[in-house]
């Protein structure tokens, strides 16, 4: 359980002083279930009911306005010969390949070129973070706007001779150019994470590795890296679980049906067309939404796993 | 100042031994020019980069109708600024009444993350009672479930309980958020029994203890709370796109998406739309960003 670690540091601060905490506990009346009743009640009522009902819809044919019946795995049986669903299965799945590796890097480089205190270094740290800041629908619509056929990429493109490109017409450019987007929006979040992990490395380590004559980039690898892996674990889990959900800038980019021929739907673009408006088949996205569930639930074990392989 | 300054060991020599100030990194050692040199270039690399396509925009938003938006080379800086620009996508779409749209929600947002994940979050870290586990553990699992995944259920939740295409049925699913909680649950861990116990003996029942004593005491973890909710609601897109249908609802994101749409051919205007959207994100960011830096910091190097 993952609360049974917090819970002993709890026990153990309250055995610093043994007599005074279990008074304070014995006198309270019905107060705190009233404390935690709002929380509770929303993260009831808005998150846990509907995970069920999510996964109770799934095994129904519930359309919006229909309640539906029972119908078993039909519709998963109906998801394995669903085109888009596997279109929208390799989107996702890309986007984690094509994403996480530069989320986990980047903003390490990024966190170590900011970590220095030299004049004007707050103003850079928080200039970097503005894209995170942003509403992804900003964020989607400048860079539509940059990427456009007649936009200012193309236009620096051809002026030094390049040429144009089909960022949002081409099946493949369109999704690349989705994912450099979300690690633009991405490399301020996460080098503030590794910000405050590289602050906890110890100096020591990197001026003995100095001593013994190794190089910055040396001691990068085998000073800093190995310092600051489990914080890379964590950006590898929060990002790859957010690449596979990814629905906004695809969305934004490329359009509410996927851009040419729907080739460039994600899974969630997938469950918010098939799940809304009138006739929507409930049913069937939920079925998708667990599909999504499940891999996010696999995606956090993998990565965690292979961070207990290395230790050991 | 950031947390990194202040955790940083006070190793910089005095600077009144030191005949002029100089450049020093964090551990007080001088850095050499031409590595500053570098390191300037690559932030202000990485400055155009991050920063630039937002000033694009607003120089695209710019522009009058004589001017070029498409020419090749692009033109940087407007020839002729105006903000005819602005006064037309009020013209067009209702931008303010979006504006204000948004701001109830996020400031609804605010006010509900704040007083139910401190409620609560102190609840779980303080308060002894039967059940008190299973508590913590429904908001662990809270966190865990992917809100992409269960949106369509929130939806139908939404229409059964009447509240579809309402500002309060954007509010709700996300009004106190389980990460909130344990962020408060974490801060109300971390504070000494000690005072508490003396506010207990001194008569105090439970509400002043957590108003008077534990509340004032998590002041930083609650306005990083209000930030995220801020943030979080003023640029959700998702859930506002699905709940809400009545164009006279839409929050700003929603509203620009529609604007977007509808009027794809004209940058300028949606550049403009675009701008009202983010520049009062980044002005409470710039005011707030010490406590963000300071709160964010902190609960990682805890986490």
């Amino acid at each position: 359980m993952a609360s049974s670690s917090t819970v002993s540091g709890d026990v153990r601060r309250g055995a610093r002083t043994p007599s005074a905490a279990p008074r304070v506990r014995r006198r309270l009346p019905a107060g705190p279930w009233l404390f935690a009743a709002p929380g509770l009640l929303i993260t009831g009522v808005f998150i846990l009911y509907p995970f069920v009902s999510t996964v109770v819809n799934s095994f129904t044919d519930r359309r919006t306005l229909i309640p539906g019946t029972f119908v078993g795995l039909a519709n998963y049986r109906e998801l394995l010969h669903d085109d888009m669903f596997w279109i929208g299965l390799r989107n996702s799945t890309l986007y984690v390949v094509g994403v996480v590796p530069a989320l986990v890097l980047l903003p390490l480089l990024l966190a170590l070129l900011v970590q220095k205190n030299i004049p004007g270094i707050t103003f850079f740290r928080s200039a970097f973070y503005t894209p995170v800041v942003a509403s992804i629908v900003v964020v989607g619509l400048i860079w539509v706007w940059l990427l456009d056929e007649r936009g200012l990429v193309n236009s620096l493109l051809e002026t030094v001779g390049v040429g144009r490109a089909g960022f949002l017409s081409d099946q493949w450019l369109l999704l690349l150019s989705a994912m450099a987007v979300t690690v633009w929006k991405g490399l301020g979040y996460y080098m503030i994470i590794y910000l405050a992990a590289l602050a906890n490395v110890p100096r020591e380590l990197h001026e003995a590795a100095s001593v013994d004559g190794a190089g910055a980039v040396r001691r990068f690898l085998t000073v800093t890296v190995p310092a600051v892996r489990s914080t890379m674990v964590l950006v590898g889990a929060l990002s790859s679980v957010a690449a596979f959900k990814v629905f906004s800038e695809v969305y934004l980019m490329a359009g509410p049906d996927g851009g040419p021929a729907g080739e460039d739907t994600t899974l969630v673009m997938l469950v918010q067309r098939t799940g809304t408006g009138l006739t929507g088949r409930v049913g069937y996205a939920s079925a998708l939404s667990v599909v999504v569930f499940v891999v996010t639930v696999a995606l956090m074990l993998l990565v965690l796993r292979a961070d207990r392989k290395e230790d050991a | 100042m950031t947390v990194l300054e202040k955790v940083r060991p006070a190793g910089a020599p005095a600077p009144e031994r030191r005949p002029r100030p100089r450049v020093t990194d964090e551990h007080g050692r001088r850095v050499r020019v031409w590595e500053l040199v570098l390191r300037y270039l690559l932030l202000l690399a990485v400055l155009a980069l991050t920063v630039g396509p937002f000033l694009w925009q607003l120089s695209t938003s710019l522009k009058g109708p004589s001017e070029d938006i498409f020419q090749s080379p692009p033109a940087l800086l407007p020839g002729h600024p105006t903000l005819h620009n602005y006064q037309r996508v009020a013209d067009t779409i209702p931008v303010w009444d979006y504006a204000v749209n948004s701001l109830k929600v996020a400031g609804a947002n605010v006010v509900t993350n704040c007083a139910g994940s401190a409620l609560a979050g102190y609840a779980l870290a303080r308060l002894r009672y039967r059940g008190r586990k299973a508590a913590t553990l429904v908001f662990i699992l809270a966190m865990l479930v992917p809100v992409e995944g269960i949106i369509i259920a929130q939806f139908t939740t939404m229409r059964e309980l009447g509240l579809n295409n309402t500002l309060i049925g954007v509010v709700l699913p996300g009004c106190v958020g389980a990460m909130n909680v344990l962020l408060m649950r974490n801060a109300f861990l971390n504070l000494p029994y000690e005072i508490e116990e003396a506010a207990y003996i001194d008569g105090a029942n439970v509400w002043q203890r957590f108003l008077r004593i534990a509340l004032p005491s998590v002041k930083g973890t609650l306005a990083v709370v209000a930030i995220f909710a801020f943030m979080g609601a003023w640029d959700d897109f998702l859930w506002p796109l699905i709940v809400l249908s009545d164009p006279s609802k839409f929050t700003l994101t929603i509203g620009l998406n529609y604007l977007h749409g509808t009027f794809a051919n004209d940058e300028r205007l949606v550049a403009a739309g675009t701008i009202i959207a983010v520049a009062p994100l980044i002005a409470l960011f710039a005011c707030l960003q010490r406590y963000f830096f300071r709160g964010v910091g902190e609960g990682a190097v805890k986490g």
